[in-house]
């Protein structure tokens, strides 16, 4: 924007702007998004942190069209580009809903894009498909109860038997876990050959031997079926192979990176709505006769927040403007992820702190944020396997 | 094993017995009363049993005619419930209820109300936040009327620990109009159908019954007012030194317990072919959890001594309390993050453990209002 004497005189505060990554498409899309999320999701979000939230929800954005954004319309998808996924992760934050959100990535940002890269043609019209529909649910299976962020210690071990293939292990923290009609799983199919080891299988939920243990209770993400799983000879034929037998190391490293990206952007969203509701209750609570927020601690505590917020963003944005540019950004993409969860985190404990004691309560929602967030710095990679990726990419 | 000053010998003996009480009769509940959102009034009976449940009052009200430092070992050791909830309401009854009566009351409402307390058969609670005054405690509005032979009180006040169990509220009420910091009094409301309680959903301390209290024309009588008509911010500000320290003493319990925790699982989780603490990044985080504990501990102990041997140590105590509520948190929030996604999960106790330390930089003053205390008392 070129300077005026007028906006000299007169900075710009306005909110409406767009980035540029975005078009007025894509801001139409939000807008539908949003309402959507409002008017049919928001409405049920305490119910379902107490239920878990119903299958209905993948029915009917699958009918809406929201779970194939940026996936190819040969699928059923829209083909849109990567940057419609993004409006998905952002604007979904409006359900206050953190178990909500993070079961539709799943389905739409960690489990699907393996298949749609690495997938046969059958693989694809039968699970990926019904998947953009919404008629199928899917999960991703990699963490164990004796690996998590030691990716190459999983055991569950996959052993070749004439033109099948027997599976026996276990999985844990699984989101969808109880719902899914299919799994990614990560299994070890060649125990000496290091990261040459690994081979993805697309599972079927109801195969004889698939055993749903526990619904794990967490901290937060009350509205995520959160599983154990148990493996007990399993079979699958060769056609479950998903890509190729060996690679699957390097084919979940490649899922993780678009998951830490779309996750980024949901805590940079969740971030804004948390900091949009403190900075209306800041300005609307008094003590000591004035408005909290007038307070000059409480304006510097705005003042980093939204700094903080701002910086995740950009962060995000440019990171996926490469994304969408064919570029593979394995460090930015571990940048913004830790970055934002670090934010997100961040700023939704200074909104509970900003609240007083009515952040410690339930019914203001800032502490299911607090709760809800907390996963980010440990979800898809901790903060700590962020920042060994990020050192190891100078070669130390 | 050398004492830490101000404790001697003798606190020291103290603090193991109802430590290995805590950790026998309380903590293998701890789970269950979370779960349950309500810790048993047969608790305060088991502590009384002990003779824990009135560590520093004289002996002929039934307690045990100790000091404060004997109550200090009690209100650190607390921490060993592993439930912050039971903790905050065993410690309300004993720690922020009773002192007022036991220091502003007069004979006869000390032999009324302290025995029964002291014997864990009748159970307190102090209330002076509302839900239009928190941090700014001068702009309460319950009002106390005068009626003949005592008072009519009309109000409502939030975020009260054993809110829902107490038989008798120790509760600040407005008795002049104008506003301020006079005309605030004290009294000693019982239980009755004009008082009523309503729990509140929190993001920790679950097996607290924190409540709304609502009063609706609950008539007091003339002999429990508690302290001078009008002069109840002094009693405010008399027991606000105890309850920051005593919520100092349980961060610095809660701390160590945490980091020992901790500190196990890293020596025996294995992750890339090595237990967790052989990873540099992990054990020198643990090394800065340790060292925050001792600092916390020290703050704490000596702002303790200052108090206990008469000083009126505001700022030490403010900044004790200040310091330990943040980094307990942190510690915390850090011993989640060490336990990684099992960090997460309920099945572990260290979720509970950080959402109840949340609490702390809120709770009996919030980290604001510390700091502008300590504005004042640094001449700023």
């Amino acid at each position: 924007m070129a300077s005026s004497p007028e906006t000299v005189i007169k900075p710009d505060f306005g909110q409406a702007r767009k980035h540029f990554i975005f078009t007025d498409e894509h801001e139409q899309l939000r807008e539908s998004i949003r309402s959507f999320v409002i008017k049919e999701l928001r409405p049920h979000a305490e119910e379902w942190e107490e239920t878990t939230f119903p299958d209905w929800v993948f029915q009917r954005m699958g009918e809406l069209g929201f779970l194939g954004l940026d996936k190819p319309e040969e699928y059923g998808g829209q083909g849109g580009d990567y940057y419609t996924s993004l409006v998905l992760a952002e604007e979904i934050g409006h359900a206050r809903c953190g178990g909500l959100a993070m079961g539709v990535a799943v389905q739409t940002d960690m489990a699907m894009p393996p298949i749609l890269l690495l997938g046969t043609e059958e693989q694809k019209q039968q699970w990926a498909a019904p998947a953009i529909r919404g008629e199928k649910i899917l999960c991703l299976g990699i963490t164990e109860p004796d690996a998590g962020s030691d990716v190459s210690g999983i055991k569950t071990r996959a052993v070749r038997d004439g033109d099948e293939w027997v599976i026996n292990g276990s999985k844990t923290y699984i989101t969808n876990g109880h719902r899914a009609d299919v799994i990614v799983l990560v299994t070890k199919t060649d125990p000496d050959a290091g990261y040459d080891g690994f081979t993805l299988f697309l599972v079927p939920m109801d195969s004889p031997g698939v055993i749903r243990e526990k619904r794990l209770e967490k901290l937060g993400m009350h509205a995520s079926d959160t599983a154990l799983l148990a493996f007990q000879d399993v079979r699958v034929p060769d056609g479950a192979v998903l890509g190729q037998v060996g690679k699957g190391f390097y084919h979940i490293m490649w899922e993780l990176q678009g998951e830490r990206l779309i996750g980024a952007a949901g805590c940079v969203a969740g971030a804004q709505l948390c900091f949009d509701q403190t900075l209306q209750y800041a300005k609307e609570r008094t003590a000591f006769g004035r408005a909290i927020g007038t307070f000059q601690v409480t304006r510097h505590k705005f003042a980093e927040m939204a700094t903080k917020i701002e910086s995740a963003r950009q962060m995000t944005y440019t990171t996926a403007w490469r994304v969408q540019n064919g570029e593979y950004p394995v460090r930015e993409i571990s940048m913004a992820k830790l970055h934002a969860a670090r934010v997100a985190c961040e700023v939704a404990d200074e909104c509970i702190q900003i609240h007083g004691g009515a952040g410690y309560m339930k019914e203001y929602g800032v502490e299911r944020v607090w709760r809800d967030m907390r996963l980010n710095r440990i979800g898809a990679g901790t903060d700590e396997v962020m920042l060994e990726v990020i050192g190891r990419s100078y070669g130390l | 094993m050398a004492t830490t000053p101000p404790f001697t010998e003798e606190h020291e003996a103290l603090r193991e017995s109802a430590r290995g009480f805590i950790e026998r009769e309380l903590a293998p509940h701890a789970e269950q009363w979370e779960r349950d959102g309500w810790f048993p009034n047969d608790a305060f009976a088991k502590l009384a049993g002990q003779g824990l449940l009135g560590l520093k009052y004289a002996e002929r009200y039934g307690g045990q005619g100790g000091d404060d430092l004997h109550a200090a070992v009690l209100a650190e050791e607390l921490a060993r419930v592993g439930s912050g909830g039971t903790a905050a309401g065993l410690g309300a009854h004993m720690w922020i209820a009773t002192p007022p009566i036991d220091r502003f009351g007069t004979d006869e409402q000390k032999e009324r109300y302290l025995p029964p307390a002291i014997r864990g058969e009748r159970i307190g609670a102090l209330a002076i936040t509302e839900p239009g005054a928190g941090s700014d405690v001068a702009s309460l509005t319950t009002r106390a009327e005068r009626v003949d032979g005592g008072f009519v009180v009309n109000g409502e006040k939030t975020y009260i620990t054993n809110g829902v169990r107490a038989d008798f509220l120790v509760t600040a009420v407005r008795t002049r109009p104008e506003g301020g910091h006079h005309g605030i009094s004290f009294l000693i409301v019982d239980r009755s159908d004009a008082v009523v309680s309503a729990p509140l959903a929190k993001l920790g301390w679950h097996a607290s019954d924190t409540a709304t209290v609502a009063y609706q024309d609950a008539f007091v009588p003339e002999e429990n007012l508690l302290g001078d008509l009008d002069e109840g911010f002094k009693l405010i500000m008399a027991n606000f030194q105890w309850e920051r320290l005593v919520m100092a003493l349980g961060a610095v319990g809660a701390m160590r317990l945490a980091w020992e925790r901790t500190a196990a699982f890293a020596r025996e989780r294995r992750t890339f072919g090595r237990p967790l603490a052989g990873h540099q990044v992990i054990r020198h985080r643990l090394v800065d959890l340790a060292t925050s504990v001792h600092t916390c501990r020290c703050v704490t102990y000596d702002a303790l001594r200052r108090y206990a041997a008469g000083e009126e140590p505001v700022a030490e105590v403010t900044m004790a309390k200040l310091v330990t509520q943040r980094a307990s948190f942190e510690l915390m929030d850090a011993c989640l993050q060490v336990h990684g996604g099992a960090g997460y999960m309920r099945e572990y106790w260290v979720e509970r453990a950080a959402r109840d330390a949340r609490l702390g930089p809120i709770g009996g003053g919030t980290d604001e209002i510390m700091r502008e205390i300590l504005g004042g008392v640094l001449g700023l």
